[in-house]
């Protein structure tokens, strides 16, 4: 190794002298500009750490001249959201449909609240704005396999459909190909028929011998449910045969697909997660998406458990969640 | 006396080798006959069957040594090796990264319901160790194997050992990588290795070490240059994060699963501790030897600053070590946490800009060689997106700034900045000069390195200004609430906003692909080519040889 200094022609710097497999190094100066903006960073830090929580210490820590505090404040702004929110979750629990329209502070609240939830726990499957997908049904048109109601729509999410709540609203369509509870071609039959009766027949074109074969099998395997005109039961949650709306697809293979599978759709029970004042807003935004109805003066037996005082808070030890 | 020391120092090197095999031999086998689960029973017959292969290899080398490896004053087999390791890993590793942001950006097409193994949870962590500790780890270890024997007019220490820190790492990695798919990990980021993975790169990083320490040891040079400082200062670190990091109790020493020593928040810094200080000394001080060695070299000029190059490199040791609770901002972590890894990761800001100064300003006088040498241009670019990385990252360590850029994909933004811009650029960059200079060729086509560096940059500008678009438009939505204090957006919400910038990030993933098989073809043509090059001066077998 060469302990030469040397001048460099490009840069008229000296070199330190040293070399490795013929790299030399340059003996620059520190560039003045790069020392005084490290020396103004570790000022920065000096005096953040004069204002801020900083330095551990035996005991404790520099709480910093500013006395700031994450953990004060955060606890500080959840205690500021939940005096504004509670009173106001307090009112919607204890208020109807009318009520909350008829209170437009009311009803902008319950729908921000309606909307937040929706958004995170329902959008997932019922889409934006409640449109639907394959196997998740509409929320904002006009047709209601549970009903819709607010009390009913109310007691649909409380309880849940097919879910684990005691209470849950449940039914079984069964799957007359999988189980060969019908042949194939008298699935086909049946299918015809349901095509026949309902609005889709303009665009299907139902066969006419088909359809009158399985109007004999339909009336013996499905309009215990889906009644004889094929109008649906909301008891049953028999959704109706006779609109051109389908849950599983409206087409010809979809509708058949549907009858030889029965499959039925699974919504969690959303009790024991959410208090009244919350299901309340949840019911509202549902019900306003475009199709609720008015609360019925005589509620359906399914709907009396949703009138009677609900449990909040307490619900999980009732309902369990897996 | 040569013949005879040579001839016994490779006897214990081979006989301690055979033991450290034969002993990992039968674990392996006691492991795979007891294991508790399948998982763990594959493993074990996987590390058998590789030291199976590493025993066959030893008594190979012993029995029939490769007499080029006596003649030649350098060991470069290993290096060689390490290029083709790299290269190979490389490309692995990058067409998993395209796969899972394939993955997030077309669910519905790559989401492969009858092969759970191959979903994002499992590919997420192959990916980031591929690229991170398969590539960047073998080539840190080819290029410091080659830098210290250049710079130290050393042969390699050990003889062979440094040949069992090759494979041995490889055995790391396809532990690491087959482990992943089965559905082993320790849960923890860029240290999600099992025990038993963990102890055998202990054991490796030691020797990789010893070997390193060995070679500088025996050094015919008065004093050590800057690049072996800082591959130094990566090893030492490295080894020190590792063991403490993955302190753990297995639950069984024939199963793969164990428990942290740490618990709760403690076990979160802990975590970070490591992570940001594997970016720090993995992904910046290792490179940065690559880069003290290889611009310089390639440019043919001096370094710009002996003083920065000292300064710089303290001040980096210094502070890198303080700023992981960073990553923990707004967390359990108690506050004075935060302030210090904040404050420590500002006063970073200048040291690491230091090593940028360095490296661009070492262009001085050569500056129009970035017109016609397109792999010194890969270098320096390398060098800038380091200077944009070190900027960025003190930014978002500033809590205010994490506040929006935590958790969104800002973050995946800026770690791809400094992966693909710096740690993969100065890693093509080294790769093009050591397979010219190893196997002693000249560069077989131009025109291909420069669709490599264009369409990689492109793939780059892609990447990271898609993220940051996507990062902060999630950040604004996450954190945008209503006059009631309720959320204005679902997280679906946010989720469908980044559609179109994940596409535009798998693009960028794509085009950067496809410039590092460009590469591959390019340096397997550069290598089995008739072309010679010149042989540089410093490999021509000299005195030093005689000497020994």
């Amino acid at each position: 190794m060469a302990d030469k200094r040397e001048r460099d022609e490009v840069t008229g710097t000296d070199t330190t002298g040293h070399e490795w497999d013929g790299i030399k190094e340059l003996d620059t100066p520190l560039p003045r500009w790069w020392l005084y903006i490290f020396y103004a960073s570790i000022l920065v830090s000096v005096v953040y750490w004069v204002l801020m929580p900083a330095w551990p210490m035996v005991n404790g820590y520099t709480k910093g001249i500013l006395g700031f505090s994450d953990r004060v404040n955060v606890a500080a702004d959840i205690r500021d959201l939940q005096s504004a929110r509670t009173p106001m979750f307090e009112r919607l629990a204890n208020a109807s449909a009318t009520d909350i329209a008829a209170d437009p502070e009311l009803q902008e609240f319950a729908r921000a609240a309606g909307e937040s939830v929706f958004g995170d726990y329902c959008r997932t499957c019922h889409g934006a704005g409640g449109a639907g997908a394959p196997g998740y049904p509409v929320l904002a048109d006009d047709v209601w396999i549970w009903g819709g109601s607010m009390a009913d729509i109310e007691h649909t999410l409380r309880v849940g459909i097919r879910a684990d709540h005691p209470d849950t609203r449940t039914s079984m369509m069964p799957a007359f190909g999988r189980d060969n509870l019908l042949t194939p071609a008298q699935i086909g039959d049946v299918t015809e028929f349901v095509i026949s009766i309902s609005a889709a027949n303009s665009r299907l074109d139902a066969n006419n011998g088909a359809a009158a074969r399985g109007a004999v099998i339909y009336q013996e395997q499905c309009a215990a449910c889906h009644g004889v005109s094929g109008a649906g039961d909301r008891a049953f949650g028999a959704p109706s045969l006779v609109d051109d709306l389908w849950l599983y697809g409206g087409s010809r293979e979809e509708i058949r697909r549907q009858i030889e599978l029965g499959r039925g759709g699974v919504m969690p029970s959303w009790e024991a997660r959410f208090d009244s004042g919350t299901l309340r807003a949840l019911a509202y935004y549902v019900h306003e998406m475009g199709g609720g109805e008015p609360d019925a003066p005589a509620a359906p037996p399914a709907t009396t458990d949703a009138a009677a005082p609900a449990p909040t808070q307490d619900a999980p030890a009732a309902a369990p969640l897996r | 006396m040569t013949a005879a020391v040579g001839k016994q120092e490779w006897r214990i090197d081979a006989l301690a080798i055979l033991a450290i095999i034969v002993l990992g031999a039968f674990y392996a086998l006691w492991g795979a006959a007891h294991a508790t689960d399948r998982a763990f029973a594959i493993q074990m017959w996987t590390a058998l069957a590789a030291f199976l292969f590493g025993g066959a290899m030893l008594i190979g080398s012993v029995v029939r040594p490769n007499p080029a490896d006596r003649e030649s004053r350098y060991e470069n087999g290993v290096i060689k090796a390490g290029v083709i390791a790299s290269m190979f890993w490389g490309i692995a590793g990058f067409l998993v990264g395209v796969i899972i942001a394939a993955q997030l950006a077309l669910p519905n097409i790559f989401y492969f319901e009858d092969f759970g193994w191959l979903n994002f949870g499992r590919l997420r962590p192959l990916h980031t160790n591929a690229v991170i500790f398969a590539f960047g780890g073998n080539v840190l270890i080819a290029t410091s194997f080659y830098v210290v024997q250049r710079t130290c007019r050393a042969r390699l220490a050990g003889g062979l050992w440094s040949w069992f820190v090759f494979w041995g790492f490889q055995l790391v990695i396809v532990l690491a990588g087959t482990g992943y798919l089965l559905g082993i990990t320790q849960g923890r980021e860029y240290a999600e290795l099992p025990w038993y993975t963990d102890i055998w790169l202990t054991i490796v990083w030691v020797a990789y070490l010893l070997v390193f320490l060995g070679t500088i040891w025996k050094r015919q040079e008065k004093h050590i240059y800057v690049a072996n400082w800082f591959y130094l200062a990566f090893i030492v670190t490295i080894a020190m994060l590792h063991i403490v990091n993955n302190l753990a109790v297995p639950v069984s020493f024939s199963g793969w699963f164990s428990y942290s020593l740490f618990s709760g928040v403690q076990d979160a810094l802990t975590q970070w501790w490591y992570g940001h200080n594997a970016v720090g000394f993995f992904l910046t001080a290792g490179f940065l030897g690559i880069m003290y060695y290889f611009i310089p070299k390639q440019a043919d000029r001096p370094v710009y600053s002996y003083r920065l190059s000292i300064i710089h490199f303290w001040a980096l040791i210094f502070l890198y070590i303080w700023a992981g609770p960073h990553h923990l901002h707004y967390t359990a972590l108690p506050q004075w946490a935060q302030s210090l890894g904040a404050t420590f990761s500002i006063m970073l800001w200048m040291p690491s800009w230091g090593g940028m100064i360095n490296g661009l300003m070492t262009l001085s006088g050569a500056w129009d060689k970035l017109r016609t040498d397109p792999v010194l241009r890969m270098l320096v670019v390398s060098v800038a997106f380091y200077g944009m990385s070190t900027f960025e990252g003190p930014v978002m360590s500033i809590r205010a700034v994490n506040s929006l850029s935590h958790y969104t994909d800002w973050t995946i933004g800026h770690v791809h900045s400094g992966a693909l811009g710096w740690v993969a650029f100065v890693s093509f960059g080294a790769l093009y000069c050591l397979t010219m200079w190893l196997w002693k060729k000249r560069q077989v086509s131009h025109a291909l390195v420069e669709w490599h560096f264009w369409l990689s940059t492109l793939g780059i500008v892609l990447y990271i200004t898609s993220m940051w678009v996507a990062g902060i438009m999630q950040g604004l939505m996450w954190r945008a609430y209503n006059e009631f204090g309720f959320l204005e957006y679902s997280f679906v919400e946010t989720v469908e906003a980044m559609h179109p910038y994940y596409l535009i990030r798998a693009l960028g993933g794509v085009l950067f692909l496809v410039g590092a098989l460009i590469m591959a073809y390019n340096l397997w043509r550069t290598a089995t080519g008739k072309d010679p090059a010149v042989e540089r001066a410093a490999d021509v077998p000299a005195q030093a040889v005689a000497a020994e």
